[in-house]
């Protein structure tokens, strides 16, 4: 028998990032740094200044005839690829063909109309200065709530979920109960805003390519660049070692990607080449402003009778997406009465997109906003509020929940955070000139696994090789993944390498969902496993390796027979300036249920992060866009609010501890989201414990607060 | 960005002769905001004439009392001058109010002077701008003019000036020092270095004229306190901002100063109001400070609200520097 030595475990330890030192020194090569074989030309976009009509003329003879100009790609030259297609696939959206500069028609403020590529980066820029471009512009519709009429029920909304759910009569009800409340909620257009804009450097050998591009899921963006090229997908390699950030902004494959393989063929040249900041707030999909009207009934004693969530949010005519919006409503509450609906409203912009916790976080702004106003009509505190309307069963889907630990949550935070000292009552306390609110939200995201292989290779000396083509996002897989390979094994942690992000790994669902630890972990913790019984069965020193996976949770007993969530309780302390109506965050703490937890240290980080986005869409996000030309006014980081680090400096989280054998071997789930689920909620309901000023338009600004003081 | 050239000038003088030949070049000091304005597309100076090496980095008490800050003092070293923190606390709390660390770190004084809007439509070459493109219209006027101004705009222009340091400057009756290519001196109250909006320069410098230094008289007597009202805690430019000084003693209300910041297209002193803090122990004073300060504002939309977060913010601050005396 072949052993290894034995470790302590280290699943679960606050291991610093693996990859930490390389990042801090620069070391890790982000796909912009990367180096082709040979120097590459540098490409920059040109985007449209209508939001609808089409390219009459473009004029580039004085960007062709600009300095070290090699190529100026628009619809005229552009390769032939294939049509867009509808609006909606019933497939993998993200594998789609893209098509960039595929014709003559503008869709969107920003969308590309020419790709310029020079020797250099400056003198690309300013050839792409010199391009005309002459539009037709026809009429646009840009305004979701000038535009509410036009709503439509889409067939289903994202990841396939049911457009409308209605259990009891929620109407019934809702007429007859003692205490309701009915209020609309109004979510402004948010960005992902990763600080590694996208970026890629494509090289050409023959027939076969390869990208270093910023991705989130390699084997979607692998596909879709192939199907948008038209070429097997065989002959793409697409590399991402390292991603600045995501939040499902790097889903798919983006137009930048697809230009520098289009000229790196036309140059037979390596290509690179990133959008700028501004570029993204037009090319990357955004969360899509949403209108939302909840309506909750309860009796005197706090029982809630029936829970209604109605969502309106704009989508584009060109590609639909249907943000999941009022889904966790569907799961969080025990009432016998729920409905909830889902319409669309297209207007001539990009489509939403995923962005971070997609649902969930503009939802429980809505839903848990609302929840407080109840509690507020109720006289009671909204910690035991939600303690008493908890379920162990999953209202909608009638089934038991593989765990749930919202109630601990809910006690242990409370109890961390001093909650029993809260002000009771809005206006209550106050020092100088300001008042001290404190605020409460539930956090709840479905729990997911997707299918996903790993490889692990033990060598002679034995050290560890694992390779999947899984992403670090920023998130700590590197780490996590090493860690579990090393206990696993029963080898030190030192020994293992773990490499990812490369499509000649074995496929991974990717970072998205928060089920990227789940399943690469699973994965790896099966080829670990194999490899183990294999070295087990022979004394020879030799090489071992062996290819583990993990089922999806669609071929997944468990997620059949359990309905599988992460819970959490968010709890915040605001001040407000009485005379301004400035809110500054003083405190928040974050109590949450997730499984295993892997690493201590990045998935406390995670929810942190989780947490601040959660500050920033409740105080200070927003994309404007001007219903006059459909182009965003604010769009770059100045005036574009996101909180600041003295906006969020103290931020706290803990974990409860859980392990939960149904949704995985390792017992371990998803977190990467669940930190900004309900986060902002907590704020607004700070802000009026604080104040007594109810806002319900995020993000909630001063002048809402003095209109109502 | 279009391709530019670039010397670094060895004095005062010369960088201004080498600004004045050529329409097309600008000073670059920082470059916290021109090179930026640069990449957007909406400066294109052919040449740049690097001042930043001047010999224009003193700050230092003048013979008849206050301070001359040269022009290339870095905002961070000017907040954290220990003359500057004694005598003018306003100003060090102004310019620690404005950008980020690094910013200060690279901001001249006389940038910060210079710095120009930050309207969303002035930022994009994509959108009119009577300030940009003469003549070409102005969209923030119809549009999301949240950030404008609600005090001295005109139809041409509604933009806001964003520095922070000037607010504090104009309040301590700084004055602008400046020298042209024939070396002739220059100086100009800070009052009169901006121009009312509209279309052409936004100030009365001329082409090639550079600000070498900022004289300060001595402080006026009184408690100094800025208040830099905003969206998010740091790295945002204020909606309101508020430079006073209160001279109170023994209950009374002698004598004050007061600027206003984020409303107009300069720093917003009022003199009819500021005659108002001879006002004794009057009750409401404060309000009728802001009133007066206030007179004439009106809103353009979404900025509305700044006119009631104006006097609202005065008040605070005016009570703020008179102690308990209100």
């Amino acid at each position: 028998m072949t052993t290894l030595s034995p470790t302590k475990g280290p699943i679960g330890e606050p291991l610093d990032r693996v990859d930490g030192r390389l990042k801090v020194t620069g070391a890790a090569r982000y796909a912009a740094e990367r180096k082709p074989s040979a120097p590459p030309l540098h490409g920059v976009i040109v985007g449209a200044t209508v939001a609808k009509g089409r390219v009459t003329a473009i004029d580039a003879a004085a960007a062709e005839a600009a300095p070290g100009v090699r190529l100026v790609m628009t619809h005229r030259n552009a390769p032939k690829q294939p049509e867009f297609g509808p609006a909606r696939i019933a497939g993998n959206r993200f594998q789609r063909a893209r098509p960039v500069l595929g014709d003559d028609r503008v869709r969107h403020w920003g969308e590309p109309v020419a790709f310029v590529v020079a020797d250099t980066f400056e003198q690309a820029r300013a050839a792409a200065d010199l391009v005309k471009v002459t539009y037709e512009a026809e009429p646009h519709a840009i305004g979701l709530e000038e535009h509410l009429r036009d709503a439509y029920a889409p067939q289903t909304i994202n990841v396939g979920m049911p457009t409308d759910t209605e259990v009891g009569d929620f109407e019934a009800a809702f007429a007859v109960a003692p205490v309701k409340v009915d209020e609309t909620y109004h979510v402004a257009q948010q960005h992902h805003m990763a600080i590694e804009p996208h970026a890629a450097v494509a090289e050409w050998d023959g027939d076969e390519l390869t990208v270093f591009t910023a991705s989130q899921t390699i084997a979607n963006a692998r596909a879709s660049l192939a199907a948008t090229l038209g070429i097997d997908k065989e002959k793409v390699r697409l590399v991402s070692s390292y991603v600045g950030g995501g939040f499902g902004g790097k889903l798919g494959m983006r137009a930048e990607t697809a230009l520098a393989a289009f000229a790196a063929k036309a140059l037979s040249r390596p290509v690179k080449a990133v959008q700028t900041r501004r570029q993204t707030f037009y090319t990357v999909g955004h969360r899509p402003e949403a209108i939302q009207r909840v309506r909750l009934s309860a009796s005197r004693d706090g029982r809630l009778t029936g829970v209604s969530h109605e969502v309106w949010m704009q989508s584009s005519p060109v590609e639909e997406f249907a943000e999941q919006t009022a889904s966790s409503t569907r799961a969080l509450y025990g009432a016998p009465a729920i409905l909830t609906r889902h319409r669309l409203v297209n207007l001539d912009m990009q489509g939403g997109e995923p962005v971070r916790a997609p649902g969930e976080a503009p939802g429980l702004l809505a839903l848990e906003s609302a929840i407080d106003e109840l509690c507020h009509k109720l006289g009671m505190d909204p910690v035991e509020f939600r303690i008493l309307n908890d379920t162990q069963i999953d209202p909608e889907k009638k089934k038991p929940f593989s765990s749930r630990h919202l109630v601990e949550c809910l006690r242990e935070g409370a109890a961390r955070f001093g909650w029993a000292d809260r002000p009771k009552s809005p206006r209550e306390r106050r020092e100088g000139a300001k008042l001290i609110g404190y605020g409460v939200s539930a956090a709840i995201r479905p729990n997911y696994i997707g299918p996903c292989a790993a490889y692990v290779r033990v060598a002679e000396d034995r050290s560890v090789i694992v390779r999947t083509d899984m992403t670090d996002i920023g998130t700590g897989t590197y780490t996590i993944l090493t860690q579990v390979a090393a206990e696993t094994l029963g080898v030190p942690l030192a020994a293992v390498k773990v490499e990812l992000g490369d499509s000649r790994f074995p496929v991974s669902p990717g970072s998205g969902g928060s089920w990227g630890a789940a399943s690469s972990a699973s994965a790896v913790h099966d080829a670990c496993l194999k490899v183990k019984a294999e070295m087990a069965r022979t004394d020879e020193a030799r090489v071992f390796e062996a290819t583990g996976s993990v089922k999806g949770m669609r071929d997944t007993q468990a997620y059949k027979d359990f309905s599988q969530y992460c819970f959490g309780a968010h709890f915040a302390e605001v001040e407000v300036d009485e005379d301004t109506g400035e809110i500054r965050m003083r405190r928040m703490l974050g109590a949450f249920a997730a499984g295993r937890i892997l690493n201590a240290k990045t998935a406390r980080s995670q929810m942190i992060g989780g947490m601040i986005w959660g500050v920033s869409s409740a105080l200070f996000e927003e994309a404007v866009n001007d219903p006059r030309t459909g182009h965003i006014v604010n769009g770059d980081l100045g005036e574009y609010h996101v909180a600041a680090h003295a906006d969020a400096a103290n931020v706290d989280a803990f974990f409860i501890d859980e392990h939960d054998e149904r949704a995985n071997a390792l017992g371990a789930k998803g977190v990467g989201e669940l930190g900004i689920c309900g986060a902002g909620a907590a704020l607004a309901n700070a802000v009026f414990n604080a104040t007594g000023v109810r806002a319900r338009r995020f993000p909630i600004t001063l002048d809402q607060v003095i209109a109502g003081v | 960005m279009t391709p530019f050239t670039y010397e670094r000038a060895s004095d005062p003088a010369a960088a201004a002769r080498a600004v004045a030949a050529r329409p097309d070049a600008r000073f670059i000091a920082g470059g916290t905001n021109l090179v930026d304005l640069m990449k957007l597309g909406v400066e294109r100076p052919g040449h740049l004439v690097d001042v930043s090496r001047l010999k224009l980095d003193a700050i230092e008490p003048r013979p008849e009392g206050g301070l001359k800050i040269g022009a290339q003092v870095k905002n961070s070293v000017l907040a954290a001058d220990e003359q500057v923190r004694k005598l003018y606390p306003l100003l060090s709390r102004a310019l620690l109010a404005g950008a980020s660390g690094q910013l200060r770190n690279m901001a001249s004084t006389g940038g910060n002077l210079l710095q120009r809007t930050r309207c969303f439509y002035f930022a994009d070459v994509s959108q009119p701008c009577n300030k940009r493109t003469p003549g070409s219209g102005c969209a923030a006027l119809g549009g999301f003019n949240r950030i404008h101004a609600v005090l001295g705009a005109t139809e041409a222009c509604i933009a806001t000036n964003p520095s922070d340091m000037a607010v504090a400057m104009a309040a301590l009756d700084a004055r602008v020092e400046t020298v042209t290519g024939e070396g002739a001196p220059r100086e100009i109250p800070l009052g009169e270095l901006y121009r009312a909006p509209g279309e052409g320069p936004e100030t009365t410098l001329g082409h090639g004229e550079l600000i070498t230094a900022v004289l300060l008289p001595p402080p006026p007597p009184g408690r100094q306190v800025y208040r830099k009202v905003r969206d998010r805690a740091s790295y945002a430019f204020a909606l309101v901002s508020v430079a006073a000084v209160v001279d109170a003693a023994d209950g009374r209300v002698r004598g004050g100063r007061l600027a206003l910041g984020g409303v107009a297209h300069k720093p917003w002193r009022v003199e009819e109001a500021e005659r108002l803090f001879d006002g004794g122990v009057e009750t409401r004073l404060f309000d009728r400070i802001a009133d007066a300060a206030l007179s004439g504002a009106r809103g353009y939309g979404h900025n509305d609200f700044k006119i009631d977060l104006a006097r609202r913010a005065i008040r605070r601050t005016l009570a703020d520097a008179a102690g308990d005396v209100s």
